[in-house]
């Protein structure tokens, strides 16, 4: 992970951050400058609540090498409580954490945690975000 | 717009070419495909490559491959969109020459994947690389959730995966230039190590090298130079959210369908209409997916598809008579033009021991990232 471009994201890793468009609704996570439903381009600030439940999941068994230690280790689409749209909360990809790899099931109910992620090669930045446990 | 005509075709061995540079990789497929078509000079290309610059820290690919074909100073461009940039390096060669604007194009495509980049760093690079990899996703990961998605929803089986695999060997088995081309047993497959679940390794496609090219020209030029040649009548192209979470759908691959319904509609044909398809199957599920969305079985049908033989050789639409990339190999560049060049041999009656009985007319399928790019061919036998 290269320093700028981490720190460039950091509201939506440490806090969450999405953008509601004004003119429908529509919430975007990570913010966009242009709404994927409507087009519009003005959005407000809103925090995402840290509730959701698990769509569908993986057990990564090979991984990169920069997450060697944790393998094998589950990761999920989310769709949080909030309504994305009429049908569909926001989704967003994570890790679930702290949890017995084999007994991960889709419908789990899961809640957003403020976690380490990875490091910057071996003397760089810890660099955090969000990682799901069951609840 | 002027109709258009694959006159030739040529391709490396897929594999682990460690004795071949990643430029004579490309040098190798283009000469044989200039030869094979009998064609005396070429007006531009079109390279296709995904990652060069990781996978052997080399870019500015059309100079390297224009200079080293010893064709400069003709126009020579590189395209990426992932997977797909050996599809998308064809369509830039068929609007080229559609348009009116050259005569005679290569299109060809190259990957070097074994020179010792970490492939699967490198691979993931075609995803979200904010919001999917840094949370640690891979790419079989992410066909993976496909595959859990598609199982609950249609209760699709391991076994209808590993079906899939068994197939493709088999057609594999029977092409010279496949990587693997050996049979592999459901047993092998179900046994397999697992990579990310449900996808074990024989449900993954491999770390390849390898080049392919073909030649594109008009019809009416075609035609004079008496040799075999095939018809492009539809190119289409469809994109989707670059990550797999933000769709409506984890269980089907909105490109695809979206590609498709353009490709038949130009080319004036239905799913029942195409006779054997090349796809994008990168990993196992994908095969299913995409013969779904492509309209050749109901949504859901596809796993039971396979294991019913319906996309066998000697099925009712045969899919990946080459191998696919399962078998083949598939060195990402490549992969796009290798599936033309299948279409070209089959319709072309040259496809020996896998060739589909009255093959008149075949679909090339091939996708970028997990279902963020979709590009579409179908070829006509003359």
């Amino acid at each position: 992970m290269i320093t700028p471009r981490y720190h460039r994201e950091i509201p939506q890793r440490h806090r969450l951050e999405a953008g509601k468009c004004k003119q429908c609704g529509h919430i975007s996570f990570p913010p966009r400058l242009v709404c994927p439903k409507c087009k519009s381009k003005s959005f407000e600030t809103v925090n995402l609540s840290r509730e959701g439940k698990i769509l569908t999941f993986t057990i990564i068994r090979v991984g990169p090498d920069k997450f060697s230690k944790e393998t094998p280790y589950v990761v999920a689409i989310i769709e949080l409580s909030e309504g994305r749209s009429a049908n569909a909360g926001v989704r967003l990809t994570a890790q679930i954490a702290d949890c017995d790899v084999d007994k991960v099931e889709i419908g789990d109910k899961v809640k957003l945690v403020f976690r380490k992620i990875q490091d910057e090669g071996k003397s760089g930045l810890h660099c955090y975000g969000y990682k799901a446990v069951i609840i | 717009m002027k109709e258009v005509a694959v006159i030739g075709v040529g391709m490396t061995k897929f594999g682990e070419l460690w004795q071949k540079s990643f430029r004579d990789i490309f040098v190798e497929a283009a000469l044989k495909a200039i030869e094979n078509s009998g064609v005396d000079h070429i007006d531009s290309m079109y390279i296709g490559t995904m990652s060069s610059g990781l996978f052997v820290g080399q870019e500015h690919i059309g100079a390297v491959m224009a200079d080293y074909l010893g064709v400069t100073p003709i126009p020579a461009t590189r395209v990426e969109s992932a997977c797909a940039s050996g599809g998308a390096a064809f369509r830039q060669a068929y609007f080229e020459v559609a348009s009116g604007h050259s005569e005679i194009i290569l299109a060809g495509g190259v990957e070097k994947m074994t020179d010792g980049a970490d492939v699967t760093e490198a691979l993931a690079t075609a995803a979200d690389q904010e919001y999917e990899v840094y949370n640690g996703i891979t790419f079989p990961g992410l066909y993976a959730m496909i595959a859990t998605a598609h199982m609950h929803q249609y209760k699709t089986t391991r076994e209808q995966l590993a079906h899939v695999a068994v197939k493709n060997h088999k057609n594999g088995s029977m092409n010279p230039n496949a990587q693997f081309s050996f049979p592999v047993t459901l047993e092998q497959v179900m046994k397999s190590t697992m990579v990310a679940d449900p996808l074990r390794l024989l449900d993954c496609s491999p770390v390849s090298d390898g080049g392919a090219a073909a030649i594109v020209c008009s019809l009416d030029y075609a035609k004079k130079l008496k040799k075999p040649y095939v018809k492009v009548i539809a190119s289409a192209q469809a994109s989707d959210t670059i990550a797999l979470h933000s769709r409506e759908s984890l269980t089907a691959l909105k490109c695809v369908s979206i590609a498709a319904e353009k490709a038949y509609k130009q080319a004036g044909l239905k799913p029942t209409d195409i006779n054997f398809a090349e796809v994008h199957d990168c990993f196992t599920i994908a095969e299913i997916v995409v013969t779904e969305d492509l309209g050749f079985f109901e949504k859901g049908k596809g796993g039971a598809a396979a294991e019913n033989g319906v996309t066998s050789i000697e099925g009712k639409i045969p899919v990946n008579t080459s191998g696919g990339l399962k078998s083949k190999g598939h060195p990402v560049g490549a992969t796009g033009i290798a599936q033309i060049i299948e279409c070209y041999e089959q319709l072309t009656g040259n496809s020996g021991e896998r060739q589909v009985k009255n093959a008149k007319i075949g679909l090339a399928q091939n996708m970028g990232g997990s279902g963020a790019s979709c590009i579409i061919h179908i070829l006509e036998a003359i």
